[in-house]
């Protein structure tokens, strides 16, 4: 038997229960078939993101789009990285607090210490990009004569190994390895991190591994479900407000 | 200038689970309170509500209610002779900043430590002789007994909604919960969560192996709950968002949706939030301390609060910063190992292992924070012996998930390419059908891992840092081995696809990635001044209305999760106080 349609809104006051059962206790908590849920589909992260960097040049805005669609190609897994907005997530972390250097003690003196340590450069993350973008186009051009945007598919990967393995060393002396471990860890919260940060567009990266996202309550799936694929679409924190 | 306010009778610096119960306990008895929480004010129903509390970005990967490292945080190194520098930003360990404080994103795995570790000398001397603790192992006796605490164990557990199963009822071992544990005169005020698939298949392996498996007990309510003060709880979703995150339903036992509340209806309470203690006062003999001097970050006024009781309760980091910042008690220095302040830094040690099974479905993405089952062989058990592999401490192994979110988990087999489609088809197949086995192991203290106050650096406040000298030492080696043949074995027995085996780890501490919040020492407890700062009532020796509450008071770490004996000991030193200290103020053991 077809089971109803659920209404958005009454999924979300449905999931909030949980709280509210917190405040009156006596209640059960109202099962609720999540696997049924279907995200509005007038909801924000469906519109087209808005167009336009907040953050990156024009060199680094096309060094970051053939990065992340090197790394995420089109394939049958998934859009390729652009698609998915990695590259809008990356210009709106390092617009924002973040990239700005948020929480990040920024006292000298600076030493570069031991791999223990830590982070230790004087740099916010943004300003570390841009250091480690235009280090790495100046490694590309010298050894490839072109920007990495404009290198074949096998010389980006040739220049991708270099970096993740530390082969490359940058002329600037920034850490080649600081740089990529900050890129790398970007590049996957753009492919995962909720659509409203501007990457994982139309859940797609979540789709990817059948994650179902921001919904609430597995109370009564972690018994039905024990073993046994979830069969849900995602919904974002957007899909829920 | 520093505007002097009335006299209080207690002033609490920080209000998470220990400034929370003391602060609940003592409005109760008619005691005027004051609390200084850094942080701001955060309740579930405004915070940690749907939709917006399910961000892993903001919360895991952001520290949204996290310390910010930008105002204060501490400078590391692995051993006296390397320079210590600031840790940047948060990664090993992730002490909360909101009213509430680290239990809001805890877990909730709740133990009970036992003799084991408070009669840690005692015990193996007894057995293995005095040869067998090298000599930079500064272990020692706590000065308090598993009998002592065991009913604030008890209160502890009903307080904050701890589902689990007894193995030790009074003395007759129970099917199904922990034989190894030591005799408690109560059950768990809940029964067990749901057992997830990761969990079964790990007990089942543990079981052909001989080992004992239970379920991990864990302030996770297993079903709605009112506890013995009227708090209520939701139960457990098993939403997947639990570590790192405020709970929805109310379901994760915390102190600012159970003790806190409390005292704040108490009109014998004020809490002030945004509020910045950088010194605690001390009168002119230095025997007693008469107050905090703090700011309110929200403009920079500074303030003192005198008080006739000072409790700090703000996290093993803050708590041992204070008392070097304030000249109480006599520094620790490991050169000379005089003095006591600083000594006996601890922290966790530990191995892992990824099974892959193709076309099994764990479905990680729906646990509890405590859907793990545990084996506690090589930890409590006392006729595990430790000879053979050379280690004192223990470790404990468990199966399952807690907080499997995709940015920070997404298992593959070793040698997966980073980036591109072989990679993505990896994290696709791999994602639902790999489960971890993990254990945690304990760390002995040693005369070099200590606190002490930075030469160099410094806070927002213009203070110094304190400087954490911290590093891994033979005896966690030993044990990483043994631990993660332990692992792989009980791995191995359980046909996996594939397997990323569990390794020893051999590298040093490093202030990245994340591996726990279990910091212990610092400010220890013990039966004298010479070799503790505290007494078994976590009362300074030096002053005797300063009691210093937390995992500082531990001489050293064992292999479970702190917050049990924390929750303990706060209500143990919350009847001192109102039963014995307030009627005759005093040190309440003689030195």
């Amino acid at each position: 038997m077809k089971k109803p349609e659920l209404d958005r809104r009454d999924f979300i006051k449905g999931a909030v229960v949980g709280g509210a059962a917190a405040a009156g206790a006596t209640t059960a908590i109202t099962p609720i078939d999540i696997a049924q849920a279907e995200p509005a589909p007038a909801a924000p992260t469906a519109a087209p993101q808005a167009a336009g960097y907040e953050f990156l040049n024009l060199d680094e805005a096309a060094f970051i789009e053939a990065l992340v669609d090197h790394m995420i190609p089109a394939d049958d897994i998934s859009p390729k990285g652009t698609d998915l907005g990695v590259n809008i997530y990356i210009d709106r972390a390092l617009a924002g607090s973040w990239g700005k250097g948020d929480r990040l003690y920024m006292q000298g003196p600076w030493k570069p210490g031991a791999p223990s340590q830590g982070y230790q450069l004087p740099l916010t993350p943004a300003q570390l990009y841009r250091a480690g973008i235009e280090a790495a186009n100046t490694h590309c051009r010298k050894t490839y004569g072109q920007s990495f945007d404009r290198l074949e598919a096998a010389q980006r990967e040739e220049v991708l190994v270099g970096l993740s393995t530390g082969k490359i060393k940058f002329d600037s002396g920034l850490p080649v390895r600081t740089f990529w471990t900050t890129l790398y860890q970007t590049v996957v919260e753009g492919m995962y991190s909720d659509p409203i940060y501007g990457g994982n567009r139309n859940k797609a990266g979540w789709a990817i591994i059948g994650f179902p996202g921001a919904i609430a309550v597995h109370r009564d799936h972690v018994e039905s479900y024990r073993g046994k694929p979830f069969p849900s679409k995602p919904l974002g924190i957007a899909d829920l407000s | 200038m520093t505007t002097k306010l009335g006299e209080v009778d207690v002033v609490i610096v920080g209000l998470g689970w220990t400034g929370g119960i003391l602060a609940k306990e003592l409005t109760e008895a008619g005691m005027k309170v004051v609390a200084l929480e850094r942080g701001g004010m955060r309740t579930s129903e405004n915070d940690y509500s749907l939709p917006n509390i399910r961000d892993e970005l903001r919360y895991v990967v952001r520290h949204d209610l996290m310390q910010n490292t930008a105002r204060d945080t501490l400078t590391v190194r692995n051993n006296p002779q390397q320079e210590a520098l600031p840790m940047r930003r948060l990664g090993s360990f992730l002490p909360g900043e909101v009213v509430g404080g680290s239990g809001v994103h805890w877990s909730g795995h709740t133990w009970r430590w036992t003799d084991m570790e408070f009669k840690i000398r005692s015990n193996y001397e007894e057995r293995y002789g005095k040869k067998f603790i090298p000599d930079d192992m500064t272990i020692k006796d706590w000065g308090i007994s598993y009998a002592e605490l065991e009913p604030y164990y008890e209160k502890f557990e009903y307080t904050a909604a701890v589902s689990g199963k007894a193995g030790n009822l009074a003395g007759t071992i129970q099917a199904g919960g922990n034989p190894f544990e030591a005799p408690r005169a109560r059950d768990y005020p809940l029964p067990p969560l749901t057992p997830i698939l990761a969990s079964e298949m790990f007990s089942d392996a543990a079981r052909n192996a001989g080992y004992h498996p239970f379920p991990r007990p864990s302030a996770n309510a297993s079903q709605p709950y009112t506890n013995p003060d009227g708090s209520k709880f939701g139960g457990c979703q098993y939403c997947g968002y639990c570590q790192r995150f405020g709970c929805e339903a109310n379901a994760k036992g915390s102190a600012h949706m159970t003790v806190i509340p409390i005292a704040m209806r108490n009109p014998n309470f004020e809490l002030r939030t945004h509020a910045w203690a950088t010194r605690v006062n001390k009168d002119s003999d230095g025997k007693r301390v008469t107050g905090v001097t703090y700011t309110n970050v929200l403009n920079g006024e500074e303030f003192e609060q005198p008080a006739s009781i000072v409790l700090l309760c703000a996290y093993v980091l803050n708590n041992v910063h204070l008392l070097l910042l304030s000249g109480i008690g006599a520094p620790y220095d490991p050169v000379t190992q005089t003095g006591v302040v600083g000594k006996n830094y601890c922290y966790q040690t530990g191995a892992g292992a990824t099974l892959f099974f193709d076309g099994k479905y764990f479905n990680p993405f729906m646990n509890a924070g405590g859907s793990n089952a545990t084996i506690d062989d090589f930890n409590t058990n006392w006729a595990f012996d430790r000879a053979p592999h050379d280690f004192l401490g223990g470790f404990n192994v468990s199966g399952g998930f807690n907080t499997a979110l995709p940015i920070g988990y997404r298992p593959v087999p070793s040698g997966t390419p980073q980036w591109g489609t072989a990679w993505k088809q990896a994290t696709a197949k791999w994602y639902q059908t790999a489960m971890t086995i993990n254990a945690s192991g304990s760390v002995m203290a040693n005369r070099h891992n200590c606190f002490d106050l930075d030469p160099t650096y410094r806070n927002a406040f213009g203070q110094p840092l304190m400087r954490m000298t911290f590093d891994y030492k033979d005896n966690e080696h030993k044990m990483g081995v043994h631990a993660a043949g332990v692992i792989n074995d009980i791995a191995k027995s359980m046909n996996p696809t594939k397997l990323n085996s569990a390794t020893a780890r051999t590298d040093p501490w490093t202030v990245v990635p994340y591996q726990s919040t279990h910091n212990t020492g610092g400010a220890i407890m013990g039966s004298n001044p010479r070799d503790s700062v505290l007494n078994k009532y976590l009362q300074s020796w030096d002053c005797h209305n300063l009691f210093v509450i937390g995992a500082n008071a531990f001489p050293h770490n064992s292999s479970y999760n702190p917050t049990g004996p924390v929750g303990a000991l706060a209500y143990w030193t919350a009847d001192a106080i109102k039963n014995h200290y307030v009627k005759n103020p005093g040190p309440l053991v003689q030195a």
